[in-house]
């Protein structure tokens, strides 16, 4: 699923990064660990196809990312890529369903509110359909951010940081979502942490997870302190 | 859900901001279409008014004062000219009409014009009611006067002294209304049409009772037949060929001259339009302030907006999609801005044509939309997406690694 050899990227005037090579199957759960400053960042840049790497290959389910113009990385990642980011960046102008719409708005694909309806019931939050982001719960809000995620049923689910300003049952409770929503939509799952918590989470669950769980540790960069 | 309702949520996300900038783009845009409805309408009256007249012969003094007085009505004339010299124009080979005005009464501030039936034919005015005169003493009014006086055919009533209320009253020599005028918008809704011997009867009357002849420059006084006298008198060329011969013969051999009312309204316009300029610096200068008001907020909408903006990103739209978003929330406000800006230039224009109309001056009003004022969304949208260019390419830039690296 996901596929890397001797990736490297290079920020201008800065010592290059090489990144050590991965192999994923579809379905599995690919914890990338770091400390900060060792590129995670960069690394989830390169498998959302925002950046080109300076050499080397990235594969995602057969499409070689590293050879897409940006209007193919646009398409791509519209379609293929859902994203939990760590702050949920809920657009606070617009009610819950208009967030989701904002997907298919942002994607160029035309609105669907029975698909939207879908997502949030499965996530159970379709009663908030109508509640602007300032309404919602903490939990709430991060259910809403992850069925922004699966919406468009991307073959990848990238979250980062996912626990990083939960307390134990809450980091637990969110993991617990994230793991069997990314189970539920047969998407593969890829957690950028530093949090041992995720880690110790997926020990505990690797028998549940189709695929496998998988460690990308990144080293300490010699340059750490600089950009990330 | 469309770049547009998309771009309307955004706008209204930002209520007291995005009223601000609708309201200041809004008032430049008010002030523009006020003065370019102020000046269609002055235009539009004067061509009415001047119902191809193409030359006014009258007393020697400033040829504008002659137009304003004879074809506008707006000002009193600067002398009166010889029956005689007038009556003699009707044979020279270049004139095919001539229409003798005779002015210094009014009654109630309404002016009683002396003429021929020619005038009111001249606007192809049309009777509401009664009948043209046929004899000196008899009126027809126009429609506002009518209106304004509560006068209708039958009824009497004494002209006084002057082209203002409040002049001598010409007591033994009442007037009878025999017509009322259809409304035309011209001049002529505001006067008081009799026969040019009427104006003879009143003040000949009155020196012969009196004996105490007041002349003024604004009168048609009273003198034995043979010289008797009128104001002007409006001609109409048979050729255009006329305009560049008749004034200047006019002028130079006899003791009158003459004024083409075309040339002195463009003077007039020419001057109204120096006043003007300060209106247009001050429109120019609120919608700067605009324009720089909406760049801010824009702006600002930007930086606020980046994690949104680079999270839009992240879910597939390209760069372009972005600054369309911005642009579009730009031609919102520049819409809503037009909008508000005609609606209140019009109000601006209603005012004052209420204004005028309550002090009987120049016919201006009613809701006109002159092809002119498309100038006003077209200045709105090019005011708007100008300030919107910089923080657009702003949002074409957002960077999605600043959201990722966000810790």
């Amino acid at each position: 699923m996901i596929k890397t050899s001797t990736l490297q990227f290079a920020y201008p005037g800065v010592a290059p990064i090489y990144f050590p090579d991965v192999d994923v199957p579809q379905g599995a759960t690919l914890l990338l660990r770091g400390l900060s400053g060792s590129g995670k960042s960069t690394w989830l840049a390169l498998l959302a196809a925002l950046v080109p790497p300076r050499s080397g290959s990235l594969t995602v389910a057969g499409k070689d990312l590293t050879t897409f113009s940006r209007v193919q990385a646009d398409a791509w990642r519209a379609r293929n890529l859902g994203f939990l980011p760590q702050t949920l960046h809920l657009s606070a102008a617009l009610t819950v369903a208009q967030n989701l719409g904002l997907a298919f708005w942002a994607a160029g694909i035309p609105h669907d509110p029975a698909r939207i309806d879908a997502v949030l019931t499965a996530l159970g939050v379709a009663e908030l359909a109508n509640r602007l982001p300032a309404q919602l719960s903490g939990g709430q809000a991060q259910r809403v951010a992850l069925a922004r995620a699966v919406l468009m049923q991307p073959q990848l689910v990238l979250a980062d940081e996912p626990t990083a300003s939960l307390d134990d049952d809450a980091a637990h409770e969110a993991l617990q979502l994230l793991h069997s929503t990314a189970q539920r939509y047969g998407a593969t799952l890829v957690i950028a942490t530093h949090d041992a918590r995720v880690a110790d989470f997926f020990e505990g669950a690797s028998g549940a997870v189709e695929g496998g769980v998988h460690t990308l540790q990144l080293p300490r960069l010699p340059n750490a302190g600089g950009r990330a | 859900m469309t770049v547009f309702s998309l771009a309307w949520r955004y706008v209204w996300s930002r209520p007291l901001s995005a009223v601000l900038n609708v309201l200041l783009l809004g008032l430049g845009l008010a002030s523009i279409t006020f003065l370019l409805l102020v000046a269609s309408q002055l235009e539009r009256a004067f061509q009415r008014d001047l119902a191809g007249i193409d030359v006014v012969v009258g007393a020697k003094g400033s040829p504008m004062q002659l137009i304003l007085s004879g074809v506008l009505h707006l000002d009193v004339a600067p002398g009166n000219v010889p029956l005689a010299a007038v009556n003699a124009l009707k044979n020279n080979p270049l004139v095919a009409e001539v229409i003798p005005i005779s002015l210094g009464d009014n009654f109630q501030g309404y002016r009683i014009v002396g003429t021929s039936l020619a005038y009111p034919q001249l606007y192809g005015a049309t009777l509401a009611d009664g009948r043209m005169w046929d004899a000196p003493m008899q009126v027809v009014l126009g429609a506002t006067v009518a209106r304004k006086l509560e006068l209708r055919a039958g009824h009497s009533f004494t002209g006084s002294h002057g082209l203002g209320a409040g002049g001598h009253m010409h007591a033994e020599n009442p007037y009878t209304v025999i017509g009322v005028l259809a409304p035309s918008g011209s001049v002529l809704d505001r006067l008081i049409l009799t026969d040019t011997a009427s104006i003879w009867n009143v003040h000949e009357d009155h020196d012969e009772d009196h004996g105490d002849g007041h002349e003024g420059a604004d009168h048609t006084t009273a003198q034995p037949h043979q010289d008797r006298e009128v104001t002007m008198a409006l001609v109409r060329y048979t050729t255009p060929l006329a305009a560049m011969r008749f004034p200047r013969w006019i002028n130079t051999t006899t003791a009158m001259q003459a004024a083409a009312p075309a040339l002195e309204v463009t003077r007039l316009l020419h001057m109204l339009g120096l006043g003007t300029d300060v209106l247009r610096a001050f429109a120019a200068m609120l919608l700067l302030t605009a324009g720089l008001s909406v760049f801010i907020a824009l702006w600002n909408a930007v930086r606020e907006r980046r994690a949104d903006l680079a999270l839009l990103r992240m879910l597939g739209a390209p760069p372009a999609k972005m600054a369309a978003l911005l642009l579009t929330e730009a031609l919102w406000l520049g819409l809503l801005a037009s909008a508000l800006g005609l609606l209140l230039g019009q109000l601006f224009m209603l005012a004052l044509a209420y204004l005028l109309g309550l002090e009987n001056s120049l016919m201006l009003g009613g809701v006109a939309w002159p092809a002119e004022l498309l100038v006003v969304p077209a200045l709105a949208l090019g005011v708007s997406l100008l300030a919107a260019l910089l923080p657009a390419l702003g949002a074409y830039r957002s960077n999605v690694l600043e959201l990722l690296q966000a810790r």
